[in-house]
């Protein structure tokens, strides 16, 4: 044996086997929760470091581009409002200080409930089966066909404003499909595995097969379907908020756009009015989308790279 | 081939009619709870026009008498289910004695146009990219490029087309920043016309198209991963025959069946994402009828746009999983 160095590629290589002996130290997934992790961070410094009051209409003046900027009146940023301001005088950092949490919250609480009530919903479907399995089954599959943002529409134009949660329950009610299907189909093709044969075999309750042996397999599938559900409840909250509906009364991201479009923004050229929203928003997304490759990566070693 | 089994299709039928049963029954309901009254909403409008309107209760009762509120609740339920099937929505509160029917017609060839644009050049262009994100023979730069640009995937299109209007429609003014055609041509066959819806959809097309082709591109990259190992791709390469032709006719050939199914399952989010892009747009079609529908809380609107998006969704998916055994020949339906 020799101890020669190891040439670049050798040690790359071994930094990349390192790398891999612990799956959920991925890249992906890092930078995923780093972003995601940047917004809440966000949200709790500006809270503590800045004036929320400036959220408030009329609190600034209007129109102030970035700091570094000029608007179409020459008038530059300043470091007061280093973000700029919007038409109706609003601070555009107070606006994502508050907005960008708000937004994320809805999505992992919508999240949350829909992934209960999928889990509950599916494993009852899968194990009792019969009627009850039918029932389910075609209720998923029907809900699953609706576009979310066309009932809610219908429920907010009705109802007028609505508090976040409330959304965030709205929202929920149009998540639980896919979470079902996914997990019956588990339970279905688990219920005649080994293992839960031997558990039941040795007499364990039913309540202990789903909880204690079932359900630590479904980990990596519910964490994926939870991410995938976060996005898509935020997109249909950014989407009420867009057309106008959704909570009249804070401030959130959609509805920043929702005014900046409405006043002609696009035309005026106050790119950070709409842009630092829409930025905030596509970080959100992308940070979702790396957490939800690299949950793949955990859960489908076929997947990682050398 | 292709003979669709009885089963198969009575549970496709039933899931189909429970779809359009339940989400016409959701839009009937909701307003219904709510403490808001659309007769009310109206004759404040017309107040506002008007300063004053006499005889208001009269206006009111007679309003109310039109749109059947004063019958029990189980009678107006029938009525509003024999009409949702004639597609008749009674008449829009905000420009009056217009039926929401026509309104909706007039809107739904637009979106119809603009989404089978849409998909069909997303649909081909993801599917290409994918299977080029696989095959041995394509150019480094795809391999690098395509995962790149998969980040997008992740947005809804509703961004990309402010980013897209932004940066073509109001700094280089390429093209027009809203609308579907422009105000000074006629609707009508000529060229011109052609011209300028093709020049107004651009964009909106180009929106929907950057954020959703990754999806396809992501799931052929996987199928096409699965066929690269098919003993009959390596008998057409000892064969001989050309990389480009085992492309084409061995492997995305057998690849691109299950995207169909996948599209399926997408079209729901496709539509709901192209309602907001035809919003930001003002394009002339189903968004921006719902959303002046809103800002006029004109709820017979509502309610047509509403129930109309729904039924052409639910009808996509039907029809694409009727159409997949004739597209598939390998594929056996349980109960067939």
């Amino acid at each position: 044996m020799t101890d020669a160095p190891l040439t670049r590629a050798e040690r790359r290589q071994q930094r990349r086997m390192r790398r891999f002996d612990n799956p959920w130290i991925n890249p992906k997934l890092i930078w995923g929760i780093g972003l995601l992790l940047g917004i809440v961070i966000l949200g709790l410094l500006g809270r503590m470091l800045w004036n929320l009051d400036l959220v408030f209409t009329g609190s600034t003046p209007l129109k102030l581009p970035p700091v570094g900027f000029e608007n179409l009146r020459r008038q530059e940023g300043v470091w007061d409002y280093p973000l700029g301001t919007d038409g109706s005088g609003r601070d555009l950092l107070a606006l994502i200080v508050i907005g960008a949490p708000n937004s994320l919250f809805v999505g992992l609480l919508a999240s949350l409930i829909g992934m209960s009530l999928g889990i509950f919903l599916g494993f009852s479907a899968g194990f009792i089966g019969g009627r009850t399995d039918d029932f389910i089954r075609v209720i998923s599959d029907v809900m699953i066909t609706i576009p979310p943002l066309l009932i809610l529409v219908v429920f907010q134009a009705a109802y007028g404003d609505v508090s976040l949660t409330m959304m965030a329950l709205l929202i929920a009610a149009f998540v639980w499909q896919s979470p079902t299907r996914l997990i019956r189909a588990q339970v279905l093709s688990m219920k005649q595995s080994g293992y839960v044969q031997m558990a039941r075999l040795s007499g364990a309750s039913t309540m202990h097969i789903m909880f204690r042996e079932m359900l630590p397999n479904l980990v990596p599938y519910l964490f994926g379907s939870f991410i995938a559900n976060v996005t898509t409840s935020i997109v249909t909250a950014v989407g009420l908020e867009v057309l106008g509906l959704g909570p009249q009364r804070i401030p959130t991201l959609g509805r920043t756009i929702y005014e900046a479009i409405n006043a002609g923004a696009l035309i005026q050229n106050l790119w950070w009015w709409w842009g630092i929203p829409t930025l905030m928003l596509a970080v959100m997304f992308i940070g979702l989308l790396l957490v939800n490759l690299g949950l793949d990566e955990v859960s489908n070693p076929r997947l990682r790279k050398l | 081939m292709g003979r669709i089994p009885r089963a198969y299709l009575m549970n496709r039928i039933v899931t189909l009619l429970l779809t359009i049963w339940i989400a016409a029954t959701l839009i009937w309901i909701i307003p219904r709870l709510s403490p808001v009254d659309p007769a009310d909403i109206m004759l404040g409008r017309m107040a506002a026009g008007a300063g004053a309107v006499e005889n208001a209760d009269q206006i009111l009762e007679q309003l109310k008498e039109n749109f059947g509120l004063n019958d029990p609740l189980v009678v107006q339920y029938v009525k509003y289910i024999t009409n949702v099937i004639t597609f008749d929505f009674g008449l829009s509160t905000a420009s009056f004695p217009t039926p929401v029917a026509s309104l909706v017609a007039k809107a739904l060839p637009w979106t119809i146009g603009l989404m089978l644009l849409s998909i069909t050049i997303t649909f081909f262009i993801g599917n290409i990219l994918g299977a080029l994100m696989v095959w041995e023979k394509s150019p480094k730069l795809v391999k690098v490029a395509i995962p790149a640009a998969m980040v997008f995937t992740s947005i809804p299109p509703i961004l990309s087309g402010l980013l897209l209007m932004w940066i073509f429609a109001a700094k280089l003014r390429w093209f027009p920043l809203t609308g579907s055609y422009g105000l000074t041509v006629e609707p009508g066959w000529s060229w011109s016309f052609v011209q300028s819806v093709i020049h107004h959809g651009f964009l909106p097309a180009l929106a929907i198209v950057i954020v959703t082709f990754g999806f396809w591109a992501l799931g052929m990259r996987g199928l096409m991963i699965t066929v690269q190992g098919e003993d009959y791709v390596t008998l057409a390469k000892a064969k001989g025959l050309r990389p480009r032709y085992i492309l084409y006719k061995y492997m995305i050939r057998n690849a691109i069946l299950p995207q169909i199914t996948a599209f399926a399952l997408k079209i729901g989010l496709l539509v709901a994402g192209q309602v907001l892009v035809e919003r930001i747009f003002a394009y002339n079609g189903m968004g921006k009828l719902l959303y002046d529908a809103i800002l006029d809380q004109d709820f017979p609107v509502i309610q047509g746009v509403s129930y109309v998006i729904i039924l052409m969704t639910a009808l996509a998916v039907f029809l694409v999983d009727l159409l997949y055994p004739f597209i598939d020949p390998r594929i056996q339906h349980e109960g067939g």
